[in-house]
């Protein structure tokens, strides 16, 4: 993940298999990214290992958490060209609506950067982007 | 309600969470409004690759399995409450190759909101991560009672 010249060549390609392939967890839970312009969407496909509720069914609430934190961390590395992993210091994570058993959708908000703590916002989202299922909050240290 | 009740309706109810399955979540103990479950280290969930360092995401699903199970430790009847918010402060990276616990305890139990505490901490004793969690009851009735029995064993629940 460090490694300078898969960052490298997911910034200069917008392709983040290589990267998602270097890091296990994303593998685990099954993330994907695409780049569209500036932007990055991070997209979690339908699971059946990923469910927690077995009734509904619904995707389990650590993954949909995982997820979310897992797409700051890689949007933090595009953003700032940064070699290392941003470590995170705290993650708080809203529920609104049950994660179905469906594809699911995120995207990331820097709202503040400072020298040594970013700020990033993180919405996801199923069938509408206007119907948030969680919305999170979280901060990153940038180094140490 | 003993103990032995309610570690078989904590391991019965995980066993029914694909992920927490995935995850090889357990349940190591069990008390009236307090649990312990431990997640096992795996090359699959480690999220920096450089250091092997497993991802705060298995942490963050660790500690809502702890937070949602503990509740069935502390109401007598089979709730299933679902999780309105999580706040995680990561101390310190869990230490490779070696399990995660995490112990969750239910401190407020209200009509409508149950409040809940969980620290997730290695052998070592030191914390990886603080997180209280907030969930919300909607009755008995909103769960089928098929599930309701699946996991009480289809006991009596005054017993």
């Amino acid at each position: 993940m460090t490694n300078p010249e898969i960052l490298k060549y997911t910034q200069e390609t917008g392709d983040f298999s290589r990267m998602l392939e270097s890091i296990p967890y994303a593998r685990f839970i099954g993330l994907e990214c695409d780049r569209f312009g500036d932007d990055l969407i991070f997209r979690l496909p339908r699971k059946e290992q990923n469910l927690g509720n077995p009734i509904l069914p619904a995707i389990h609430g650590g993954v949909i958490g995982g997820f979310m934190e897992l797409s700051a961390v890689i949007y933090l590395m595009m953003a700032q060209e940064a070699l290392r992993m941003p470590r995170i210091v705290d993650f708080s994570l809203d529920y609104l609506r049950a994660g179905l058993d469906r594809e699911t959708f995120a995207e990331c908000q820097l709202t503040r950067q400072g020298n040594r703590v970013a700020n990033v916002m993180i919405t996801a989202w199923q069938k509408s982007r206007s119907l948030p299922i969680a919305t999170a909050r979280a901060h990153f240290l940038l180094d140490d | 309600m003993n103990d032995s009740l309610r570690i078989d309706r904590v391991r019965r109810f995980i066993g029914t969470l694909n992920q927490a399955c995935e995850l090889g979540l357990t349940a190591e103990s069990v008390h009236e409004g307090a649990l312990i479950l431990r997640l096992p280290y795996s090359d699959f969930i480690v999220g920096n690759p450089d250091t092997g360092v497993i991802h705060g995401g298995a942490i963050t699903t660790l500690m809502d399995t702890a937070s949602g199970s503990v509740i069935m430790c502390a109401l007598d009847e089979f709730e299933l409450c679902p999780t309105l918010d999580l706040r995680v402060d990561y101390m310190r990276p869990a230490e490779p190759h070696r399990p995660v616990y995490a112990r969750a305890e239910t401190y407020k139990i209200t009509r409508n909101i149950i409040f809940t505490r969980c620290e997730a901490y290695q052998d070592s004793g030191e914390t990886i991560a603080n997180c209280v969690g907030t969930f919300m009851r909607i009755g008995q009735e909103a769960t089928p009672k098929a599930y309701r029995d699946l996991i009480t064993g289809g006991e009596n629940d005054q017993s």
